[in-house]
């Protein structure tokens, strides 16, 4: 018998038993859209955090007390704007530091109130990160050195508090002290899972002032240039572990942070990709007991085409390749419901989702695998019928 | 004269059940000539559905020698034994086994697929073989769609298909009135007289009366054969 032949006849077969051509396919076909649906959430996550992190700045270093091991305890920072200062110093440029002293603080204006994160920050953050000014000015170096209580609103804070209101010159009160708006930030949406534009930027030293305290949680440095970062990493781990002998600080990358996340984000993905595997070959098993009843259904069928003179591998060959079909047609189908499922979650959830070809490509070919794998056994049970038994069968 | 169709010497064929042998046929031989008509008569488990899975080669004897269209079917491999059924047999049975869902024109023409004629060949073919048992009209129909008379021609048009030498008829009659039967017998005899051995198996005596000879079994062993020695007075001598 021709293969031509052969998978005529294996889709007529399929189309004889419709409806259950149709279940049995759709086990394959959400084990395939799973697989490539999720894939696509992993990579796509994957991809969003790397934009995020290199979107920060360019060759940015992240100083905090403290190691940066797994089980770690988190320290408590004994950082200060000396520590700054002398950091400043070993970099060259003292515009290349900046600083953070953080902390959740109510704000109000007038009868509106809103929770935002307060960033006590030198003048120096913009050109350190990359943050962009919709309107008024960022704080200068005179604000910080006298603790000016002026602020420079995220955009979702600017509209919570004034609404479409020009916010700049209007008054408001962190944790309870006036301060002065001088400038609003342009939208920068999520980062890392943290609402960006929930921030609220002040002199390091007046909020300094408001938390009753000396220290700084952390410093960022922008290097001059990628070659030397880590040298500069470890020369300003260094100089500090000489200021403070008693605690440990550590240097990060954004390429660290990058390879960090990366991996646990590898290892997520291929975690959804396995348990999606799983039910693919749920289905792949749907597959091959339908394929065992269809050879007992059938049997009288088998014994008339072995009278007529089918050889046992014509007849494997009609079963397998009705096991393939299923398979591959459910694949086709699966993949195409992944990307629909993928694309709507990418558009219409905050998941992002980027469907990959590899992804595409392993699932159908896992899908045509599992249809040779689960169809070689009914195949062969079909092929080695004994014709006069078979005929028999009422 | 020429090489006879089947010729089947002191074959015997026992089954294993559990263990236990069970002869069903216990040496039995048997000429088949080319242009034959033949029956073989038995009540049920006389051993003359063995002896017909036997000569049609679906089956093997497990004692003594079956030469189906000069091959000794001992020496052949299953794809071999297809071959031969394909080419040497047509079966036509008592419950027409058809494919449901299948045309006519598809059913006739299935033989040929294992044969590997290509597809416009073969439509042509069954065409052309349902004209001739008289079912031009019904080449597109399903066997749902015809009665029992006119299934049990698509399945002797399908028989006939290949050209084969024999054909093995199973109680060809026994799901059909008494009408249709005759005109289903008429059939076997015309292609018969055409020169293709005929081989009935039945039950029935009347059906059986109409061969040219018969052969009556009983608990595995053929008791009579009628003319005796069996060797036809009007072969129609092959082709």
């Amino acid at each position: 018998m021709r293969l031509a032949e052969a998978w005529r006849v294996a889709l007529d077969a399929l189309r004889a038993n419709r409806l259950r051509s149709v279940l049995t396919m759709l086990g394959v076909v959400i084990g395939v859209a799973a697989v490539v649906a999720l894939v696509a959430i992993g990579t796509g996550t994957k991809q969003q955090i790397e934009q995020q992190v290199e979107g920060l700045g360019s060759n940015l270093l992240i100083v905090v007390p403290g190691r940066l091991e797994a089980g770690a305890a988190p320290s408590v920072s004994n950082l200060s704007l000396d520590d700054a200062d002398a950091v400043g110093r070993i970099v060259g440029d003292r515009n290349r530091v900046a600083v953070t002293v953080a902390s959740g603080e109510n704000v109000r204006a007038g009868s509106r109130q809103t929770f935002t994160s307060m960033q006590g920050v030198l003048e120096t953050t913009p050109t350190v990160f990359v943050r962009r000014l919709d309107r008024g000015a960022y704080l200068t170096r005179s604000d910080v050195n006298t603790a000016r209580r002026v602020a420079v609103l995220g955009a979702g804070v600017a509209t919570s508090l004034f609404g479409d209101r020009d916010p700049i010159g209007r008054q408001l009160t962190i944790g309870g002290v006036r301060f002065r708006v001088i400038g609003t930030f342009e939208p920068l949406g999520q980062s890392l899972g943290v609402d960006r534009d929930n921030e609220v930027h002040v002199p390091v030293t007046a909020a300094q002032r408001l938390l009753g305290t000396d220290r700084i949680d952390a410093l960022a440095i922008r290097a001059p240039d990628r070659d030397r970062i880590d040298k500069l990493g470890a020369d300003v781990v260094a100089a500090l572990g000489e200021r403070h002998p008693d605690t440990d600080f550590s240097a990060v990358t954004q390429q660290q942070i990058l390879g960090v996340l990366g991996d646990i984000l590898g290892v997520l993905t291929g975690v959804l990709a396995a348990i999606a595997g799983i039910s693919l070959l749920v289905g792949g098993v749907g597959v091959s007991n339908i394929m065992l009843v269809s050879v007992r259904e059938r049997t009288r069928e088998i014994g008339l085409r072995k009278a007529v003179g089918a050889r046992p591998r014509d007849i494997g060959l009609q079963f397998l390749l009705e096991a393939v079909l299923l398979t591959t047609i459910g694949g086709v189908l699966g993949m195409a419901l992944g990307i629909g499922t993928a694309l709507l979650a990418d558009r219409l959830t905050p998941v992002p989702a980027a469907v990959t070809w590899w992804s595409l490509t392993l699932a159908f070919g896992v899908s045509a695998a599992v249809g040779i794998l689960f169809g070689v056994v009914p195949a062969q049970r079909a092929g080695r019928l004994d014709p006069v038994v078979a005929l028999r069968t009422e | 004269m020429s090489t006879p169709a089947i010729v089947a010497t002191d074959v015997s064929r026992t089954y294993d059940l559990d263990g236990v042998s069970v002869p069903a046929l216990r040496g039995v031989s048997l000429t088949v000539d080319q242009g034959d008509y033949v029956a073989i008569v038995g009540t049920s488990g006389s051993g003359k559905s063995t002896l017909m899975h036997l000569l049609g080669g679906l089956d093997r004897p497990t004692g003594g020698t079956l030469v189906i269209g000069g091959r000794d079917v001992a020496t052949l491999s299953p794809p071999e034994m297809a071959k031969l059924r394909n080419e040497v047999i047509g079966f036509v049975f008592q419950s027409f086994h058809l494919l449901a869902r299948t045309t006519a024109r598809d059913n006739v023409a299935l033989p040929l697929v294992y044969r590997g004629v290509g597809r416009r060949e073969r439509r042509a073919r069954a065409a052309e073989l349902l004209e001739r048992v008289g079912l031009g009209h019904r080449i597109d129909h399903r066997p749902n769609q015809m009665s029992g008379g006119e299934q049990q021609r698509v399945a002797i048009a399908r028989a006939l298909v290949t050209g084969p030498s024999v054909l093995l008829a199973d109680e060809p009659t026994g799901n059909l009135d008494s009408v249709t039967g005759q005109s289903v017998l008429d059939l076997l005899e015309s292609l018969n007289a055409e020169g293709v051995a005929v081989v009935l198996v039945t039950h029935d005596a009347e059906v059986a009366g109409r061969a040219r000879r018969r052969i009556v079994m009983r608990d595995g062993l053929i008791v009579s054969a009628d003319p005796p020695g069996a060797v036809p007075a009007l072969s129609g001598g092959g082709s």
